[in-house]
């Protein structure tokens, strides 16, 4: 299942480790964080609950970037 | 500017003019060293005290190489030294200062280029007129359902696509194509989303929801297309990951390294001098020049390209675009306008009008556009009721029984295979033979014509560096040479069965030269299997058409042949600035490294590495947006 999330990212640095961060949670297939259209796109894996996936994903940007926001 | 932005900007100018004013300080007021650095110490905290708070979090998180970290590590350091040493705080100050004034241009610049480009795109319509009860009501286009009739006045952009019901006008699309050449439409016309309704108003009942229209379709595809990553951009994003710890673990060697060395051989180890040029080397390792103008350069071509009524689905494809070859042509409908005539009737024993009658029977349940000029011009009624078993063979023809009686309507290759052997003609064009009761009974002679800028398009895709361009058809070989030659088209294959131009492609593809790629053109709906097999896929034609949006790579929205060239220079401007900024990001980067090394360059180039490379790389890729005059 794919979706896609707005967010808020200040610098294109921070963009790509959050991207790093998301790829890393279970449950989260793929991701792409285009910085300047300031979307999120998640491929989830089969049988993943995308709400439980998705608040892990922004504790772990929130983590490397302070700063930044996602909008679930 | 956002409320963040101007706060910023407050704090960069206070910051300003109290290192100003303590520059000068000590000139007339004798001021004490701890006093003095106490008072430095406020302009410094202005500036910086958000980049300690978040290098302080970072440490917590573990974000060791975070650049805050970096430059709270390289600003306190030179505090120290002019604590302890030389009595000069400017540095400290002004490069924390300058590195301020560049994360405020970028996300200024970067704001501003993204609503540029939004505004740009914007041809997403507001609302709909509905009417109710005798009244104009307005609507969100999102809650107008499939089949409700809408009103569009002149001046208005047309919501959602539709079938005109009635009313007449005029049309402009340059929303959609780029181009002002206006459209006329009437009754019983379809219409597409986002052109803007010149002269009469427009009855339109709706064929789509607005989320399925074809301005939603291409908003979505400009916006997403930057999410599809280019080669260069990934390779930014590999290279910013490993260049930041480098270069930290190089400043770290270089604080403590020479001095060591120099212990060792009884040399005073000049701890100040090595510590203040690896705090120059932590400057310049953020790679924010590299990673946020990359991206803004694919960024502005892609919108750029949209405006121009070019829609490019991702950077990686912008990417292949510019790299492009060879380009292979479909011809009917592509180079040709797909509408035939049928010009001449040859070597018929029976009367022209009654073959014509026979043909135009054989070929009513046809779809094909061949078959479509038959029934033209013979013009009359057709009589279904006379027409019994129907057989279409694809790159073939009909046979058909009339009457009673066996009638063929094909090429040469069905003659044959009924065992009829066909007169060939002298004439270009295609030819379609008739057969009657199993003997020959003549042939007709249909032109395709060609699109008045074809010629014009393969000229200016010779121009702009596209070394062959190739012509595929199902058409014989007269007709095909005919239109290569007036084309200047380098190479033809013809009589081709739609599975034979798959293979042609692969054919093409294996004789590419390397790095360079094989564009295919075509109209998006018969040519799917074509367009994913070569590197690049383009569908022209394709306002109304969900189809060549769909199976393409890069959609143009008209059907002129020369967006094709437009595109290619485009894509090349585009990569262009993509290849400037690397080598002179990189470039100037790894210069200042090494002076920063030597000791020759001191923290102000350090912070021009940084920020002044940053300031000139994003305005060079906003330049990826002016492309009118490609």
């Amino acid at each position: 299942m794919k979706k896609t999330y707005k967010i808020e990212v200040d610098c294109a640095n921070c963009a790509n480790k959050m991207e790093d961060a998301a790829r890393k949670v279970a449950g989260v297939q793929d991701v792409t964080v285009n910085f300047m259209a300031l979307k999120m796109n998640v491929v989830f894996e089969e049988g993943a609950d995308p709400a439980a996936v998705m608040r892990e994903v922004a504790a772990a940007c929130k983590k490397v970037e302070d700063d930044c926001e996602i909008y679930l | 500017m956002t409320q963040k932005q101007k706060k910023m900007l407050i704090r960069i100018l206070v910051a300003a003019a109290l290192m100003i004013v303590l520059h000068f300080l000590p000139r007339f007021v004798q001021i004490g060293n701890i006093p003095l650095f106490l008072l430095w110490l406020i302009p410094y905290g202005i500036i910086g005290y958000d980049i300690l708070k978040k290098a302080w979090k970072g440490i917590l998180n573990k974000q060791i190489f975070d650049e805050n970290f970096l430059m709270a590590v390289a600003t306190l350091g030179a505090l120290a030294i002019g604590l302890l040493k030389t009595g000069d705080y400017d540095e400290a100050v002004a490069v924390m200062l300058f590195y301020q004034v560049g994360e405020l241009f970028q996300s200024y610049a970067v704001g501003k280029s993204r609503r540029n480009i939004s505004e740009l795109m914007d041809i997403r319509p507001d609302y709909a007129n509905i009417e109710q009860d005798g009244q104009t009501v307005r609507m969100d286009p999102d809650g107008v359902e499939v089949g409700t009739v809408i009103v569009v006045n002149p001046g208005e952009k047309i919501p959602i696509d539709g079938v005109v019901e009635n009313g007449e006008s005029s049309l402009n699309t340059s929303a959609l194509t780029g181009e002002s050449v206006p459209r006329d439409v009437k009754a019983g016309d379809e219409v597409v989303s986002g052109c803007i309704n010149m002269s009469g108003v427009l009855r339109i009942r709706t064929t789509k929801e607005f989320g399925e229209s074809t301005v939603s379709k291409v908003l979505d595809l400009v916006e997403n297309a930057s999410s599809r990553k280019s080669r260069s951009e990934n390779f930014i994003a590999r290279f910013a990951r490993w260049y930041t710890p480098v270069v930290v673990i190089g400043a770290a060697a270089l604080a403590v390294l020479p001095p060591l060395v120099r212990l060792a051989l009884s040399l005073s180890p000049d701890w100040s001098d090595w510590v203040y040029r690896a705090l120059t080397f932590l400057v310049i390792s953020c790679p924010c020049a590299l990673v946020i103008s990359i991206p803004l350069s694919f960024f502005a071509g892609i919108g750029g390209a949209g405006k121009a009524g070019i829609l490019i689905k991702g950077s990686n494809y912008l990417e292949t675009l510019a790299r492009t070859g060879t380009v292979v042509f479909d011809k009917t409908g592509t180079l040709t306008k797909g509408v035939f005539d049928v010009v001449d009737i040859h070597h018929s024993e029976l009367d022209r009008e009654t073959l014509l009658e026979y043909a135009a029977l054989a070929e009513c349940a046809s779809s094909h556009p061949i078959a479509a000029s038959i029934r033209k011009a013979w013009g009359k009624p057709i009589d279904m009721s006379r027409v019994g078993k129907v057989e279409e063979t694809g790159g073939n023809g009909v046979v058909v029984e009339i009457d009673g009686r066996q009638v063929a309507a094909g090429n040469s290759r069905l003659m044959r295979r009924l065992g009829i052997e066909p007169i060939e003609c002298r004439s270009a064009g295609t030819i379609v033979h008739m057969a009657m009761d199993g003997r020959y009974a003549g042939h007709f002679v249909i032109s395709d014509v060609v699109k008045p800028d074809a010629a014009e398009a393969i000229a200016a895709l010779k121009r702009a560096g596209v070394r062959t361009t190739v012509m595929l058809t199902g058409d014989g070989p007269s007709a095909a040479a005919q239109v290569a030659e007036a084309l200047g088209i380098d190479k033809v294959h013809s009589n081709l069965l739609p599975g034979d131009k798959v293979d042609k492609v692969e054919e093409l593809l294996a004789g590419q030269k390397a790095g360079k790629t094989l564009a295919f053109v075509g109209d998006g709906i018969n040519d799917a299997p074509v367009l994913s097999r070569a590197d690049l896929g383009i569908a022209m034609g394709a306002m109304g058409s969900d189809a060549a949006i769909e199976a393409a790579d890069v959609v143009l929205m008209d059907d002129s042949p020369l967006k094709v060239s437009k595109a290619i220079r485009i894509a090349r401007k585009c990569m262009g600035i993509v290849k400037q900024n690397i080598v002179f990001a990189i470039g100037v980067k790894i210069a200042c490294l090494v002076l920063g090394a030597l000791g020759i360059a001191n923290m102000w180039l350090a912070v021009f590495a940084d920020v002044g490379v940053m300031i000139l790389a994003v305005l060079n890729a906003i330049r990826a947006l002016f492309v009118s005059k490609l």
